[in-house]
């Protein structure tokens, strides 16, 4: 995957309702309030890569990737990917809390346009890797959070992305999984995959990523090697980077 | 791989090698990968619709008979109220309860369609922010729903039309079209509610109120003859004057229907079909950004 580009800004409006559309109509107001939540942005990925995206809250990480997902659509700009795009987005998300982990992977797997007989082949895998066993038949809601990531990190990594775009899922896993995704992970890379991973653990971004790039209110302020983006990172929120802020920030 | 290829090269906007995303809020996708992309994806509806029908009623002790109880308690109450305001049960025609349950139950088909598509996009929002999917699977998962608690309940009439001595005719299965024409007009009223309410969350709560003018605007309660000199317009203005009186007047009174009748319903099916499905497809990328 290469040629990666977007300039991107993106148009919020509050929950609209019709009291509010006649108010606004008669006090002459537009609708629409704009967030730039990625703002100009562009940059090339390619193949193998494994991009680390650093960025406080609401920086436009999640917006940037949901816009490579195709979820979102550019409001300018251009984006280019090359490949089958696996999504992990925030946690859990894309799940129905009444319905079995067997029935949302069915679900969310026919959705992405895997046929059934896809889906049953991955779906022993996925059961496995995730390791929940009987919960799987038990509806979604009795998970717990950490359950919720494992099963969710388990369908994308199962679905034979070409690109992987990991959202904060590493966070909620315990210290066993989080070793057994990284490893994963890591053997995605070596068949040359390429992968986005959002973090807020430094620490992650640093062991698994061989490029990073620096989100700051929806612009890009810098692209580099993991150690120096993350150096310059911490510089500017203006903490040491000490193991406890390696971890949780 | 510095050529850069152009968005028509492109394979299609879901699954593929290749994909270029460019701006477009309101607009039409391309049509042919769009429904290649639909009906590659269709088991995602039927699965959806399975298991929402699976939970409705999960916490019930009558479970799924409600999908049949529900509709034949309602025709119940309406066949009650009926004969009072005639004044006896003997003051009503004879197949009078067929009429009613087969008008109510084709009613509740478009209406169950109508709600369920109006909140099948809000309330999928997580797998709309987690996929890319034509979203037109959701309105049409509800139709299905709607369709497949439709079924059952023609056993109930069936029923009923054995026990008030309907005779039986080759132009009754002149209703099963009617009964496509009835479902395409769901269908294209359940694509218009479902980008109405991602605009409009006041939608669903106006809804009830106006499903239930409707059923007294419509023949179901009455016969299409019976309108008022004054209310004429109705024939016309109501698409479901044409679509439900011809689906009673096949199937109750195996009569046949004048040609400009299923010209009509024909009309009412697919103008708003289309109508749906182009409101629907031009706004749907646009939702993600709404929910």
């Amino acid at each position: 995957m290469q040629d990666l580009s977007i300039t991107y800004r993106t148009t919020f409006e509050r929950r609209p309702t019709l009291k509010d559309a006649v108010l606004r109509l008669g006090r002459g107001e537009r609708a629409v309030r704009e967030v730039e939540a990625v703002k100009h942005v562009s940059f090339d990925v390619p193949q193998g890569t494994v991009l680390g995206i650093v960025g406080s809250n609401g920086a436009g990480k999640s917006t940037l990737m949901r816009a490579i997902a195709g979820i979102l659509p550019p409001t300018s700009g251009r984006i280019e990917v090359r490949g089958k795009v696996s999504t992990l987005l925030a946690l859990g998300v894309g799940f129905n809390p009444n319905l079995s982990g067997e029935e949302n992977v069915l679900l969310g797997g026919l959705a992405a346009g895997y046929t059934r007989a896809e889906i049953a082949e991955k779906y022993i895998e996925i059961a496995e890797f995730s390791e929940l066993g009987d919960f799987m038949d038990m509806p979604m809601r009795t998970y717990s959070s950490g359950m919720f990531s494992r099963l969710a990190f388990a369908v994308a990594v199962h679905m034979d992305p070409d690109i992987l775009l990991v959202d904060e899922a590493l966070s909620a896993g315990d210290a066993k999984f989080k070793a057994k995704a990284a490893a994963k992970m890591a053997e995605l890379v070596s068949e040359a995959r390429t992968m986005f991973l959002v973090s807020h653990a430094l620490g992650t971004v640093k062991d698994m990523c061989n490029d990073a790039i620096w989100l700051n209110k929806g612009q890009l302020m810098l692209r580099g090697t993991p150690e120096h983006v993350i150096a310059e990172y911490t510089r500017f929120v203006k903490v040491g980077e000490s193991a406890y802020t390696l971890e949780d920030m | 791989m510095s050529i850069r290829r152009t968005a028509i090269e492109a394979d299609d906007d879901f699954l593929g090698d290749f994909h270029v995303y460019e701006p477009h809020r309101a607009g039409l996708p391309r049509m042919r990968p769009y429904f290649r992309e639909l009906w590659r994806r269709r088991e995602f509806a039927f699965e959806m619709a399975k298991s929402s029908i699976r939970a409705h009623h999960q916490d019930t002790a009558l479970g799924v008979l409600w999908n049949v109880l529900n509709p034949l308690l309602l025709a119940s109450v309406y066949y009650v109220l009926v004969m009072v305001l005639r004044g006896g049960s003997d003051k009503l025609p004879s197949g009078y309860f067929a009429h009613l349950l087969a008008g109510l139950f084709a009613f509740y088909l478009v209406s169950g369609a109508m709600a369920g598509g109006a909140s099948s996009v809000i309330s999928a929002s997580k797998i709309i922010m987690n996929t890319a999917f034509p979203r037109m699977l959701l309105p049409l998962s509800t139709v299905y729903v709607a369709v497949r608690k439709f079924v059952p309940t023609m056993a109930i009439f069936l029923l009923a039309a054995v026990i008030s001595h309907l005779s039986f005719s080759w132009v009754q299965l002149l209703a099963i079209p009617m009964l496509v024409l009835i479902i395409v007009f769901a269908t294209g009223l359940a694509m218009l509610l479902a980008t109405l309410q991602v605009y409009f969350r006041d939608t669903t709560s106006f809804l009830p109120y106006f499903v239930r003018i409707w059923l007294y605007l419509s023949p179901v309660l009455y016969y299409p003859e019976n309108v008022p000199e004054k209310l004429k317009i109705l024939e016309f203005a109501n698409p479901l004057f044409s679509l439900l009186g011809g689906w009673g007047d096949l199937l109750v009174r195996g009569e046949l229907i004048p040609w400009s009748m299923w010209l009509q319903a024909f009309a009412w099916a697919f103008g708003t079909l289309i109508a749906g499905a182009l409101v629907f497809m031009s706004r749907e990328r646009d939702f993600a950004v709404r929910l």
